[in-house]
């Protein structure tokens, strides 16, 4: 483990400030370890990708940056997760303004039952109470930064969920980005989707790094060797190598990492 | 080389003809499984189609505009209706509802986002199920010995609360399989915008079981609607027109219940009007169900 890269030096080297410092984070579901120890640093503006085999923790640690896994009373995180410098985990700053921040988009689509327009309005009505005007600007923002604009204009009253499931994914990250986050946590977010939608989501998520931090969980290789610009493997709860996505796939530093991305895993 | 591929052979045409019989004996299974169930359902329907019929024959002939607007009658009288029976029932039906739907709905919210493996959810859930499977004259008569007794009258109000005392464990065993069945993720996608979790559950999650939650309310109404027990020690019966709940109140089913009992051919007529109405109405409010919970195109 002492070969592992060290996440400072990777932000030193890039110049880019850490948007999210993970500190000796360790996660518990019940008495099972599902992280151990990880140390790395989310480089600001900047896409990060967590890649490895089902069970390895990556969705898990995804999960401790908006602090979603205290939904469930018998998971724990203990150590740190610092966003600008300042612990998330053990704030005492109510969970809400905190995931307002720091915005998730899951696996499957989730349009909540309601018309496209209230689905993106949703979540800006929580923080902030708008002019009818300025909420339409929102709402036109965020579907436009998703990429789903036209798509939707003339139906805007129409019910979230006759969407096409790409288009309904879209619709989820146009809520999430319409609140405004500074990151936003994408879990697998096209694993239910066709290559087709998966392009255009790609592509987004070029786009949104532009303005936000992106950190996204996947399973499929060559979409993290496309879409970030660092990448982090891990395996059975240890954080095995992390860097720029180019020195990770090209120049692997662990054996376990190569044997993974080889497809020689074992 | 041969021997062994022979006995290959042999395996797999053995291993053939026991598939065969076995596809045999499946399709005399099905044959014998489907007879039974069919004719389960034939039964069952036979009894049906006849009450409806019965219902129709005897009940449809006794409606008139009379039932609407005239007062149950004296025995032997030439005319007379339901009006007093049917504005009862319906007051009755309707406070009972407004009391026990919003007590039914919280009760279980609270077991399906909050106290899901809590001590007092469990609890809770225990004891609604019993009140679930309660005998309704049991619940009359603890409503005719906590109520009646004690206000030392009959009265609609007791028979409001007897009735409300059905709805509620019905709607709280809705409400809840209901929102058990809204996915998780769905929760998720609405606490990571940042929702506080009252607002989770009144915008999302009971929005998205809603359907759901009014047919339970409305199958609660058919149920009581029909319901005589708990009326008969609580809100009794009135021979003539009565709003005041804090007086005993005529209902469908006990008016029912006394005519159709009674020598006087015209309230056997009424009481079979009664019994149709009734019926329609139950029907109706089962179609309003299954209309409102008809999935989504």
């Amino acid at each position: 483990m002492d070969t592992r890269v060290q996440p400072p030096r990777v932000a030193a080297a890039t110049g880019t400030r850490p948007k999210l410092s993970v500190r000796d984070l360790s996660f518990h579901y019940g008495s099972f370890c599902a992280l151990r120890n990880i140390t790395l640093d989310i480089p600001e503006h900047r896409v990060t990708a967590f890649i490895g085999p089902s069970g390895c923790g990556k969705s898990t640690l995804l999960r401790t940056f908006n602090r979603m896994f205290e939904l469930y009373p018998d998971q724990r995180a203990e150590g740190q997760v610092l966003l600008d410098g300042e612990d998330i985990l053990n704030s005492r700053e109510d969970v809400s303004l905190i995931r307002a921040r720091v915005g998730m988009v899951f696996q499957k689509p989730t349009p909540f039952p309601m018309s496209i327009y209230d689905n993106v309005a949703f979540g800006v009505r929580l923080f902030e109470s708008l002019p009818r005007i300025e909420m339409d600007e929102r709402v036109e923002w965020a579907l436009k930064k998703a990429a789903l604009w036209n798509e939707v204009k003339d139906k805007l009253t129409q019910s979230g969920s006759g969407l096409s499931g790409g288009q309904q994914q879209r619709l989820c990250i146009a809520r999430g980005i319409a609140i405004k986050p500074e990151v936003l946590l994408l879990d697998e977010p096209c694993s239910a989707l066709d290559p087709i939608s998966t392009g255009k989501i790609e592509e987004l998520i070029h786009e949104l790094k532009t303005e936000y931090t992106v950190v996204i969980v996947t399973h499929n290789m060559q979409q993290a060797a496309r879409a970030s610009d660092y990448t982090a493997y891990m395996y059975l709860g240890d954080l095995i190598e992390f860097g720029p996505t180019n020195d990770v796939f090209m120049r692997p530093t662990q054996q376990a990492t190569e044997d993974y991305i080889t497809g020689r895993f074992g | 080389m041969s021997a062994p591929a022979a006995r290959a052979g042999e395996v797999a045409s053995s291993a053939r003809s026991a598939r065969l019989a076995r596809a045999a004996s499946r399709r005399r299974v099905n044959v014998i499984a489907l007879t039974l169930s069919l004719a389960a359902m034939a039964f069952g329907i036979f009894w049906l189609v006849w009450i409806l019929v019965e219902t129709i024959r005897l009940g449809a002939s006794g409606l008139s505009l009379s039932l609407f607007s005239e007062m149950t009658p004296p025995p032997l009288a030439e005319t007379g209706g339901l009006a007093n029976a049917i504005y009862g029932s319906l007051t009755m039906v309707a406070m009972a509802t407004l009391i026990g739907t919003p007590i039914g709905v919280l009760a279980g919210v609270y077991l399906a986002e909050y106290g899901q493996k809590s001590r007092l959810g469990a609890v809770t859930r225990f004891i609604n199920d019993i009140l679930l499977a309660a005998p309704s004259i049991v619940i009359g008569l603890f409503i005719y010995s906590v109520v009646v007794t004690r206000m030392k009258s009959f009265s609609g109000w007791a028979g409001v609360l007897a009735l409300a005392l059905i709805v509620i464990p019905v709607v709280i065993r809705t409400t809840e399989n209901m929102l058990a069945l809204i996915p998780n993720s769905l929760r998720e996608a609405a606490f990571a915008l940042g929702t506080p979790k009252w607002r989770v559950i009144a915008t999302i999650t009971l929005k998205s079981a809603r359907a759901g939650v009014v047919t339970g309310v409305l199958l609660a109404v058919a149920r009581i609607a029909g319901e005589t027990a708990p009326l008969l020690f609580t809100a009794l019966s009135n021979q003539f027109w009565s709003s005041d709940l804090s007086r005993p109140m005529a209902s469908l089913p006990v008016t029912i219940f006394k005519f159709a009992l009674s020598p006087y051919e015209n309230w056997q007529r009424l009481a079979w009007a009664g019994v149709f109405l009734i019926t329609a109405g139950v029907l109706l409010l089962n179609i309003l169900a299954r209309w409102l919970a008809r999935p989504p195109k």
